[in-house]
């Protein structure tokens, strides 16, 4: 999908002439690839907690060049700001003021992460200073310009700053993985997770199913899980079979052809798995549908259609799942949600419904895959560039496109990626979650 | 006894009694079993519709890279694959290979094409099943395509020869005298037909004179075509389909399938074969297969290869017959042969009709299956033809064709083998056993030139 827009206005008289007029300016996004370097260039990690000591000795083991204080016009990959001591408001004062001055110094691309505590639970002072740092990462990460991101990651009681699960948001935030999450804040809940041997294959030896898996965005999941090691197993209804053919040969998967609103769906997809590959470790939720009308004009068949595939199938998979004894080591389930789910769409109701039933399903379902170190986590696409959206009219589509952070609409790659980070046992301790990979919407939650 | 006055293995005892493994030149217990693991095909498309501009190379791959997908055999070197197309261009003599190479298997994996005209399909599966039985290879593929769409189209002999002759001439008058010979009726091209070539009858209508000496109805006729849809519709709905068919083209499913056919319907055709008959003409556009465009594939293996890939085995690749009939003097009817082969092989295998769970009869013509039928439950054909006492048998209609066939589905002549095969081997490993013993499948295709091959499947 081509933005042509973007495209006029990175370079010569299209550049000069956006700026003089304040036009929206979309970077080209640093997105990932095998190899690549965690950061493009030194990180800054400020902060004065036992934490954060041990998060410099960490960087320092990814062969991260580390800078506890600021070297003047020096250009800086990433800053991490460490606030997991914070316990009163006054105490951020001085970490983001000095953290702030190093923000010129922000290479393009650049990223800033903070980390910090939880504010549920803790007497009002406590609270107030950790619930500041939401308002603050939400509106910095507003500020930034580039393709700069700013993302956070919350610690609950109890969690040091070097779990598993922090580290590998850390690594995932820092990296050209994360090229489209922006304003966002993950939860690390419990010290579960693993990082992995080899920082390019998180996946290796992971059998993963991507329903879906076709075109577009699930096309894009499931060959991110082979990039990242995994066999694949790649799933789409029949009708969608030859695309799925093709996408199967390519990343050396196998194809199932199967309607995941069948009854049977989930005992035939743990029964490939495990017959073809042996097991069966990840199941990416991606597949669904959107038939469009206002609310008062909905028909029974566009509502039940709708709610069958995008949210009755993935709880009757589940279900299927969680019974087996195949589904029951560190098992990952991620889903794909959508910024509608959260915010609303108009002529959506019936999607929103879906997507909305998609989290909470993810958020009641995290304890019941916590006692096989399994975890269940959404993510929530915000405006990508696919071919559905391809098929919106111009003008909504610009509108859509400019309205965040990014000023400019993801791939499915970015989805993709943040799918593979939480199919990771980098993420175990990262459950009942919903990470938004929209560029920081600017409209709507 | 005998069998078509041909002995079937020197002895002359009663069928039932044979040993099973008289006929084999090696003791059943040497050789390796090759199971069919699964299928795939992309739907099948009436001519001029769907996969115009496909060429058969184009269709062999595509049915190639969906059963490659489904079974994850990217890379993989197999044995050997085996595929044809009747309707065959000459730029296509390694067509099979070429489907290989640009697919997404190993590009060491060998292939040969194998031409017996609607039997195409079958005969590749039964020599590929021969080789992993005699162990020389592990695993196969077999298939066949066929375009009526984008059938070859040759000059006129007339015109050919005077090319050829111009290729060799050294000198302008001699080019000269060389290009007068042409006449206009040469530069009318030469379409291939169906027509035999020693009767230059169509197939249509060598078999209503078939039709029409066995008296088969028109209603009975109409009646399988009618089952034919129903059944394949049914199994369209069941997901039946679901694991031996890739889409292509924008079709999921075979574009000749009218689920919401009636017998009224198909009453209300015209006749179009046999109108020049004596007899009364039976046989429509609806009880005869449209010309059909599309491919099937079908993988074949040992059992331990099957294993070493965590394959499924749907059904054992038992024994395969071919005959061939004299249509030419007008003995047998043009599409008869399986009325020959079939005896032979299930004497062989010491079974009868009773033992076979599914039928498959390839519906080239309504009227095909229902004279096969008829001839075996004839007592006179079963004495003077097939040398038994009386009657072959009867074959159980309620276990024949269950998930349609070719009326339905249509044919693409040499993909028609791989088809039944993928499916009939998903229906039996479904079956699974019969009063203890694995189900028994039954093969029946017969072909153009008199002939007809025949092959038995068991469960696994």
């Amino acid at each position: 999908m081509t933005d042509t827009y973007t495209r006029l206005v990175s370079k010569g008289l299209g550049r000069d002439v956006a700026k003089k007029l304040g036009l929206p300016q979309p970077a080209a996004l640093r997105r990932y690839e095998p190899g690549q370097p965690l950061s493009n260039g030194p990180v800054l990690l400020e902060g004065s907690s036992p934490g954060a000591d041990e998060l410099a000795a960490e960087l320092l083991r990814w062969d991260v060049d580390v800078r506890r204080h600021a070297v003047p016009r020096e250009r800086l990959g990433g800053i991490v700001l460490v606030l997991d001591d914070v316990e009163s408001p006054d105490d951020l004062e001085k970490p983001v003021l000095t953290a702030a001055s190093s923000l010129r110094d922000l290479a393009p691309n650049g990223r800033v992460v903070t980390i910090s505590r939880a504010a549920d639970g803790s007497p009002p002072e406590v609270a107030a200073a950790r619930q500041g740092v939401d308002g603050l990462l939400r509106s910095l990460a507003k500020e930034l310009r580039a393709g700069a991101t700013g993302n956070g990651i919350l610690l609950a009681d109890g969690v040091t700053a070097t779990a598993p699960a922090a580290l590998g948001a850390l690594r995932f935030f820092l990296s050209g993985r994360s090229a489209y999450v922006d304003g966002q804040f993950v939860r690390i809940s419990s010290a579960s997770g693993e990082l992995p041997a080899d920082a390019d294959k998180p996946l290796a030896g992971k059998v993963a199913v991507v329903t879906g898996a076709a075109r577009g965005i699930g096309a894009a999941i499931a060959r991110t899980l082979h990039r990242d090691g995994a066999t694949v197993v790649a799933v789409d209804i029949p009708a969608a079979g030859d695309h799925l053919a093709a996408v199967a040969n390519e990343i050396r998967g196998t194809a199932l052809q199967l309607d995941v609103s069948r009854d049977d769906a989930g005992g035939r997809i743990i029964d490939h798995a495990v017959r073809r590959h042996g097991r069966l470790d990840i199941v990416v939720h991606n597949a669904g549908i959107t038939r469009d009308k206002l609310l008062v004009n909905m028909d029974r068949g566009r509502w039940s259609s709708v709610l069958a595939v995008n949210i009755s199938a993935q709880l009757r998979i589940n279900e299927a799942l969680l019974a087996s004894e195949h589904f029951r080591s560190n098992p990952r389930i991620v889903s794909v949600a959508s910024t509608t789910g959260i915010a609303g769409n108009r002529g959506q109701t019936n999607y929103a419904a879906s997507k909305g039933g998609v989290i909470g399903m993810v958020r009641a379902t995290a304890p019941l895959l916590a006692g096989h170190g399994g975890s269940i986590n959404a993510v929530a696409p915000g405006f990508i560039e696919t071919e559905m959206t391809a098929r919106m009219p111009f003008a909504t589509r610009e509108v859509a496109r400019r309205l965040n952070s990014l000023q400019q609409g993801g791939r499915p790659q970015d989805v993709a990626e943040a799918i593979a980070f939480l199919a990771s046992d980098a993420a175990g301790g990262i459950s009942g979650e919903v990470l938004r990979v929209c560029g920081q919407q600017l409209v709507g939650a | 006894m005998s069998i078509d006055g041909q002995p079937v293995n020197g002895h002359e005892e009663p069928a039932e009694t044979r040993p099973v493994s008289s006929a084999r030149s090696l003791p059943a217990s040497a050789l390796h079993r090759a199971v069919v693991v699964g299928g795939n095909r992309i739907p099948f498309a009436r001519t001029g519709g769907a996969y115009t501009k496909s060429s058969n190379q184009d269709m062999l791959t595509a049915a190639l890279d969906g059963l490659i997908a489904r079974f994850g055999l990217q890379d993989e070197r197999i044995g050997e694959v085996a595929a044809g197309a009747v309707l065959k261009h000459s730029r296509d003599f390694n067509l099979t290979r070429e489907a290989v190479l640009g697919s997404a298997l190993s590009a060491e994996t060998p292939a040969y094409d194998l031409q017996q005209a609607c039997a195409t399909g079958l005969e590749t599966v039964l020599g590929l099943a021969n080789k992993i039985r005699l162990g020389q290879i592990e695993s196969a593929i077999a298939g066949g395509v066929d375009s009526a769409s984008d059938a070859p189209i040759a000059v006129s002999e007339g015109l050919r020869e005077v090319l050829l002759d111009l290729s060799r001439a050294k000198t302008l008058p001699q080019r000269l005298q060389i290009l007068a010979r042409l006449r206009p009726k040469d530069l009318a091209p030469d379409a291939p037909n169906t027509g035999e070539p020693r009767t230059g009858l169509s197939m249509g209508e060598h078999q209503a004179v078939t039709t029409a000496q066995w008296k088969i109805t028109r209603e009975a006729q109409d009646e399988l075509a009618y089952n034919s849809h129903r059944n394949l519709a049914a199994a369209y709905d069941a997901g039946f389909f679901d694991d031996l068919l890739t889409p292509y083209r924008g079709l999921s499913r075979d574009s000749n399938l009218r689920p919401d056919t009636t017998l009224e319907k198909l009453a209300s055709l015209k006749p179009v074969f046999g109108r020049s008959l004596g007899a009364e003409a039976t046989m429509t556009a609806g009880n005869s297969t449209p010309l059909t465009d599309g491919a099937s594939t079908v993988l074949l293996a040992s059992e331990e290869w099957a294993d070493q890939h965590d394959l499924p085995k749907l059904a054992t690749v038992l024994d395969g017959e071919a005959a061939a009939v004299d249509f030419v003097h007008g003995k047998d009817g043009l599409l008869m042969a399986p009325a020959f082969a079939v005896p032979r092989l299930l004497a062989r295998n010491g079974l009868t009709l009773d033992d076979i769970d599914y039928f498959e009869i390839h519906e080239a013509f309504a009227g095909t299956v229902l004279s096969t039928l008829a001839a075996w439950e004839d007592e006179e054909f079963g004495r003077t033809r097939l040398g038994l006492d009386g009657a072959f048998g009867k074959v159980d209609r309620s276990r024949l064709n269950v998930h349609g066939s070719s009326l339905a589905a249509g044919h693409p002549f040499a993909a028609t083998g791989g088809r039944i095969v993928a499916s009939l081997a998903k229906l039996l490993h479904g079956k699974g056993t019969v009063n203890g013993r694995p189900a028994l499948g039954l093969i029946s295709v017969c072909a153009a030139g008199g002939q007809g091959v025949v092959a038995l499947l068991e469960a696994q």
